[in-house]
């Protein structure tokens, strides 16, 4: 039962969290909660061993699309989300047929120039995607109530906790498909594709699957982030966001659920609270890059290897006669 | 027994290189069968096009009377014939039983809605029911959570096997199973083969251990530079001038 007092203790700690902090504090706490889902989506992507560089993008189809469904056919805002999330996913599938022709390293730039093509679209075309300057006026939340609690989405707290939701619903979702035989398919095809094909699995019907699954939730975490600010434009959405969610995967570890989570809020706010503190977020990319590099050197495996190592020894001590296969 | 697998007039080639030369033999149901011939005779690539990782320049596969050249690796898998690799090609990062659950990805088929509601626990337990069975059967129950990457060499092979097993085959293409084995574990292969075959299971290897060839096999096919060379019993090969001759030959060193 620990585990479920230490479960019921982190949830009360995120509810509470936004009244510790001040405003801009507290919205950047709802941008990390947006960014949280956007880099666990990522993660789904690389367990079948490709990483693409237009995941961001693809986070900026679900906010065009939701956007976009709101302004110009009324579509009620949560319903418009999910929209965004479903388009982001059907785009995927798309890119894959001219994507999935690609792995590794070619995959890499392919995606790359996929994610290029689509943001040069947004801003080729001033209608529907309102050209270089975006859409603004993006319709908010609704306001809603439930009883204890009135949601006013005008507060970031509100939102904080609408977004919290929902994320934490997303992210249960991808952890069920990750601990799924479905995921097990999906480390099957990273490690041996030659053999999971040999035992009947559609290797490239798994990877577009993995594919379609991680960009709806980076859309519907653009969705979440459109809705929120108000107004989206092509440059929200460029690679230097892509570089800085590589950077959360690669310094958080990408061998389990948590890595990535962990790289993107122990970064975040190293960023908000470290960095503006010392006056040096100007610096943010040249930070970011040291890190980058520091971790790859002396952290190969990443934040998460820390956790671990300390898990290890906390379940070593607690129980020596418990065997490892456990 | 019926005619099973069936390869007709298969040719390879790369190039200008014909690798298989209008090769064709039967595969009898239930059957162990031997595909034997010197280095470089077109052996393992007549195995890629069986198995569907190449797609042959002319000529069938046959199975129960359906061509399944050209197919995709994972649709001649789902029509049971299932393969096994040179080496020791597993899933290294995964554990033993964790490879052997990959092997029952066609019977137990994932359903991702399902997964994700908590509706495949039936499924589940079958799947990992069935890898526990395919385990046991090589004898690597008592490793199930080791890593894979980190088994001796003949539980990796016994392994590679215990994945194609899992996925309840009808034909098991094995490529090269003994290489690397000392004559104990050869000894226990050839016993665990002829098991699969009490099971039903029809048996295609790509083989130089001759002994273990010789002692396992009902029927061998010879090979030499990509033709057709000889086929019969172990006898009939044994003694047979032509695969003598493509075997010893001029030179004295044998395969």
């Amino acid at each position: 039962m620990p585990k479920f007092l230490i479960w019921i203790a982190a949830i009360a700690a995120l509810i509470a969290l936004p009244h510790g902090l001040s405003f801009s504090q507290q919205e950047i706490l709802v941008f990390l909660t947006i960014n949280v889902l956007l880099v666990a989506s990522y993660r789904l992507l690389t367990l079948t061993g490709e990483w693409s560089l237009a995941h961001v993008v693809i986070m900026g189809v679900g906010a065009y699309s939701s956007a976009l469904l709101t302004k110009k056919l009324g579509v009620y805002v949560p319903v418009s989300m999910l929209l965004g999330g479903v388009v982001a996913a059907l785009i995927a599938v798309l890119l894959s047929f001219p994507l999935f022709r690609m792995k590794g390293f070619y995959f890499l730039i392919g995606s790359f120039a996929a994610g290029e093509i689509i943001r040069l679209l947004w801003k080729r075309f001033r209608d529907p995607f309102g050209g270089a300057k975006g859409i603004k006026g993006i319709d908010p939340m609704p306001d809603f109530s439930i009883g204890f609690y009135q949601f006013d989405f005008f507060e970031p707290t509100s939102y904080y906790y609408f977004a919290g939701v929902i994320v934490a619903f997303c992210l249960w979702i991808l952890w069920r498909i990750e601990k799924s035989p479905v995921g097990l398919t999906f480390h099957a095809v990273h490690w041996q594709d030659k053999l999971a094909q040999a035992s009947g699995v559609n290797v490239r019907a798994y990877r577009t699957l993995a594919f379609a699954i991680a960009s709806g939730f980076a859309g519907i975490s653009g969705a979440l982030l459109a809705h929120y600010v108000g107004t989206i434009n092509p440059n929200a959405f460029d690679i230097d966001l892509m570089v800085f969610v590589l950077t959360w995967a690669i310094v958080g570890g990408t061998a389990t659920f948590y890595g990535p989570i962990l790289g993107c809020v122990v970064l975040t706010v190293l960023n908000e609270i470290v960095l503006r503190e010392l006056g040096l977020e100007q610096m943010r990319p040249l930070v970011y890059g040291a890190i980058m590099i520091l971790s790859i050197l002396f952290l190969p495996n990443g934040l998460e290897s820390i956790v671990q190592k300390l898990t290890k020894r906390r379940a070593a001590n607690s129980a020596p006669e418990r065997s490892p296969a456990e | 027994m019926t005619d099973f697998l069936e390869v007709k007039d298969l040719t390879m080639r790369f190039g200008g290189l014909t690798a298989v030369d209008s090769l064709s033999f039967k595969v009898a149901h239930g059957s162990i069968h031997g595909l034997i011939g010197p280095n470089g005779a077109g052996k393992t690539t007549t195995f890629n096009m069986i198995s569907g990782f190449y797609k042959p320049t002319e000529g069938q596969v046959l199975l129960r009377g359906e061509d399944i050249s050209g197919l995709q690796m994972h649709e001649v898998a789902r029509r049971g014939v299932v393969r096994t690799f040179q080496h020791s090609t597993l899933f290294a990062e995964l554990t033993v039983l964790e490879n052997a659950l990959v092997g029952t990805h066609m019977p137990f088929r994932p359903n991702i809605f399902a997964a994700i509601i908590g509706w495949d626990k039936e499924d589940r337990s079958g799947a990992e029911a069935r890898a526990k069975e395919a385990l046991e059967f090589f004898g690597l129950d008592h490793v199930m959570q080791e890593r894979a990457g980190d088994l001796s060499h003949g539980h990796q092979r016994a392994l590679g096997m215990a994945v194609a097993y899992a996925s309840h085959p009808d034909v098991i293409l094995l490529d090269e199973p003994f290489t690397g084995m000392n004559p104990e574990e050869t000894r226990q292969m050839m016993d665990l083969m002829e098991r699969l075959k009490a099971d039903g299971i029809t048996i295609l290897i790509v083989e130089h251990d001759m002994q273990a060839i010789m002692g396992l096999c009902d029927t061998i096919t010879c090979m030499s530079f990509g033709k057709f060379l000889a086929e019969g019993g172990p006898q009939d090969i044994r003694n047979h001038p032509a695969v003598i001759e493509a075997y010893l030959g001029g030179a004295r060193h044998v395969a």
